[in-house]
């Protein structure tokens, strides 16, 4: 102590001047890519004939999908008791898989509109991609909850789940969640397709255009229907800003609202241990987990299949490790909280529902869902995991396998003993019920897998607008 | 930029626009017009195997409904007469009336006369007449003015909004008990805030609940 004061007595206590170092941010296209190479690259797996893998992965998808269609089909026919749900637990895999697929949807809508206002430039590379997943995800969600009515029929005439005079002079039953519950998840979808059309649109424009030039007369017209004649004018990228921002303005409370009012289907019902107030921050910090999982299921193979690593850089693995870190975080202090309030609220029905979870019949299922979701998370504090694809995209599979168990465990443990003993059962799926789920990964991929066949993965426009030849005064205005 | 389309092209999104809001607008017109009860039900006259005349029984001899319909006040149903009712008068009245000869054979077999069913509730709604009748609501609230009618036709819609209308709102309907069966009287409410306030009386003393869960009337 005393040579260290030595050693400094000469200097001055506070120094003159302050150079803090300048530590440089991290570049969001990597090897120093330009325009040109950025769209070569979009528009090239577009352009390019269609790979060996995606054939295989197609007819894959396609088979697994046929499940659901044939699972669909064989419960129209015959009645909703193709299903495991019997007293007590008249609510199962149909919801589980319903919250859970629209849970995943979060995410894509997170990163197109929340970090779009929040000016969050490493979005750019990985937006038009977790759209399409949020699109996805909104049409394997739907299929569940209007399905379980049996009579589909009913699901789509009008004044049946959408309000419309009808000669029957009869409304929904406006004070139940499962109605806002239609408002919601059709809001959610209709501007999801919105805002990822209009995303989509200039890059359209550069498709029509690259077709038109090579002569491929018939995309062109295809591509160019679909971009609305876009010119790229001074006039058009303004109004088409404009739009963005205002689309980008509607969907930022969807993020939050649509899963709120998914979890108010649980909490403003009176079954132990869904009845708590803690359901709609816990239910969206848990959807915008599990999306982000997905997205990095999706994204990690996309990247090394097509070799995006100049534009997926190792930044944004980072920034989307460390969203899935914080929000993983969330969800497991929920899952606390959650047996606190049941201990600190004296409510003897809470309390069991709680120790039912954790030690009940249904304790395995529990078990794998804070393995998954609590512990799979926290590896992503290290950077040398964050740095392993492999294991990123291991660790992702398991939030997503966690996330699904969430709901399951919310769901079946708190119908399966409820207040009356008497009543009291053990739920299990019916063979129909688990091909129709599975199925529902296969009709996921058949849609992404045409995605990045005939859709520029990536908003090229957006990527060039981060890239440092984009910003000529490097940051300086004036 | 090269030219893929025709200048006429940056009309189309507008057009469609406009094609669809006036599909839109004629699609629900034409479904609220054509494809209601109002329309599919109202104005059903059935040739029936008698040409028995409401207006002349009914309307000119002033004849009661319940003397052939004679289960309405007691039964679910209301019932058809049997050719016996009629042959209480028409075996002395035109006895031999070629009009009635399906009536006379029908007395004679005891088979039942083939009317043809105007009113027709479906099997997943239950109606009981007796419960209306008893409770202020006249037979011309759901029959129309069959007094006046020489051959009976549907003329009210009797769709579910229409039942519901009554059943939400009873007090506009509701008539003095006496005056059921007078198919020329008026709801006490169209007399006036006077009669209104009757006919809500009425409804409290006589407990008038009419149902509007679904149970109610899908048992």
């Amino acid at each position: 102590m005393s040579a260290h004061s030595t050693d400094h007595a000469a200097q001055p206590a506070i120094l003159a001047e302050v150079n803090p170092a300048i530590i440089p941010r991290a570049v969001l296209v990597e090897q120093n890519r330009d325009f040109h190479w950025i769209t070569e690259k979009v528009c090239g797996i577009v352009e390019g004939t269609t790979p060996t893998w995606w054939w295989w992965c197609f007819g894959l998808a396609a088979v697994i999908a046929s499940f659901t269609v044939s699972g669909l089909v064989y419960l129209v026919s015959t009645g909703v008791g193709v299903w495991g749900h019997a007293n007590p637990v008249n609510w199962a895999w149909d919801i589980v898989n319903f919250v859970f697929w629209i849970g995943i949807g979060h995410a894509g809508t997170l990163i197109s509109a929340i970090l779009c206002l929040l000016r969050q430039k490493w979005r750019t590379s990985i937006n038009r991609a977790a759209e399409a997943m949020t699109i996805f995800a909104v049409v394997c969600a739907a299929i569940f909850p209007v399905f379980h009515v049996g009579r589909i029929w009913f699901a789509v005439m009008p004044g049946w789940l959408f309000p419309f005079p009808n000669s029957n002079g009869i409304w929904q039953n406006f004070r139940s969640p499962l109605e806002w519950d239609v408002f919601a998840v059709s809001t959610y979808g209709t501007v999801s397709v919105l805002f990822w059309y209009v995303g989509l649109i200039p890059d359209l424009g550069t498709m029509r255009d690259r077709f038109t030039a090579t002569g491929n007369m018939l995309k062109a017209r295809i591509y160019g229907f679909f971009a609305m004649g876009w010119r790229g004018s001074n006039r058009h990228w303004s109004n088409y800003e404009m739009a963005y921002l205002v689309l980008a303005g509607i969907a930022t409370p969807l993020v939050l609202s649509v899963h709120t009012i998914v979890s108010f289907d649980f909490a403003v019902s009176l079954i132990p241990g869904w009845h708590t107030t803690i359901f709609p921050p816990y239910f969206v910090a848990g959807a915008i987990f599990s999306g982000f999982g997905m997205v990095m299921t999706l994204m990690l193979p996309l990247r090394a299949v097509y070799r995006l690593e100049d534009l997926i850089t190792q930044y944004h693995i980072d920034c989307m490790c460390k969203i899935t870190l914080a929000t993983g975080t969330m969800v497991g202090y929920a899952y606390s909280m959650e047996f606190f309030i049941a201990w600190y609220g004296s409510n003897p029905y809470e309390g069991f529902a709680f120790i039912n979870r954790a030690f009940g019949h249904y304790a395995w299922a529990y078990w794998i869902m804070i393995g998954c979701n609590v512990i799979t998370p926290q590896f992503f504090w290290f950077k040398s995991v964050r740095e392993n694809t492999t294991l990123v995209w291991i660790l992702s599979i398991f939030v997503n396998v966690g996330m699904w168990f969430e709901r399951f465990v919310i769901i079946v443990t708190s119908l399966a003993r409820d207040f009356l003993p008497s009543s009291w059962g053990y739920y299990s799926p019916s063979i129909v019920e688990i091909f129709t789920f599975f199925g529902t990964f296969g009709v996921f991929s058949f849609l992404f897998l045409l995605f990045i066949r005939f859709v520029p993965i990536m908003p090229m426009s957006e990527v060039k607008a981060v890239i440092p030849a984009a910003d000529p005064h490097a940051g300086h205005h004036h | 930029m090269s030219k893929i389309f025709p200048k006429s092209a940056n009309a189309l999104p507008l057009q469609i626009l406009i094609f669809l809001g006036v599909l839109g607008v004629v699609a629900a017109a034409g479904i609220t017009y054509y494809a209601t009860p109002a329309y599919l039900r109202v104005g059903y006259q059935p040739v029936q195997p008698v040409p028995f005349d409401h207006s002349l029984h009914a309307g000119q001899l002033g004849m009661d409904c319940r003397y052939c319909h004679a289960s309405v006040e007691k039964s679910g149903t209301s019932s058809v007469p049997a050719a016996q009712t009629c042959m209480n008068c028409h075996s002395i009245i035109k006895p031999a009336s070629p009009l009635l000869e399906v009536v006379r054979k029908s007395y004679e077999t005891g088979d039942p006369v083939p009317w043809v069913k105007i009113h027709q509730a479906p099997d997943y709604v239950y109606f009981n007449h007796s419960v209306h009748v008893n409770r202020g609501v006249s037979c011309v609230e759901c029959h129309g003015k069959v007094n006046e009618m020489t051959t009976v036709y549907h003329a009210m819609p009797h769709s579910m909004s229409w039942c519901l209308d009554c059943h939400r709102n009873p007090a506009q309907r509701i008539r003095n008990p006496e005056d059921v069966f007078n198919l020329n009287s008026a709801p006490l409410a169209a007399q006036g805030p006077a009669g209104l306030k009757t006919a809500e009386k009425f409804i409290h003393d006589w407990k008038v609940k009419p149902p509007q869960s679904c149970s109610g009337c899908h048992r």
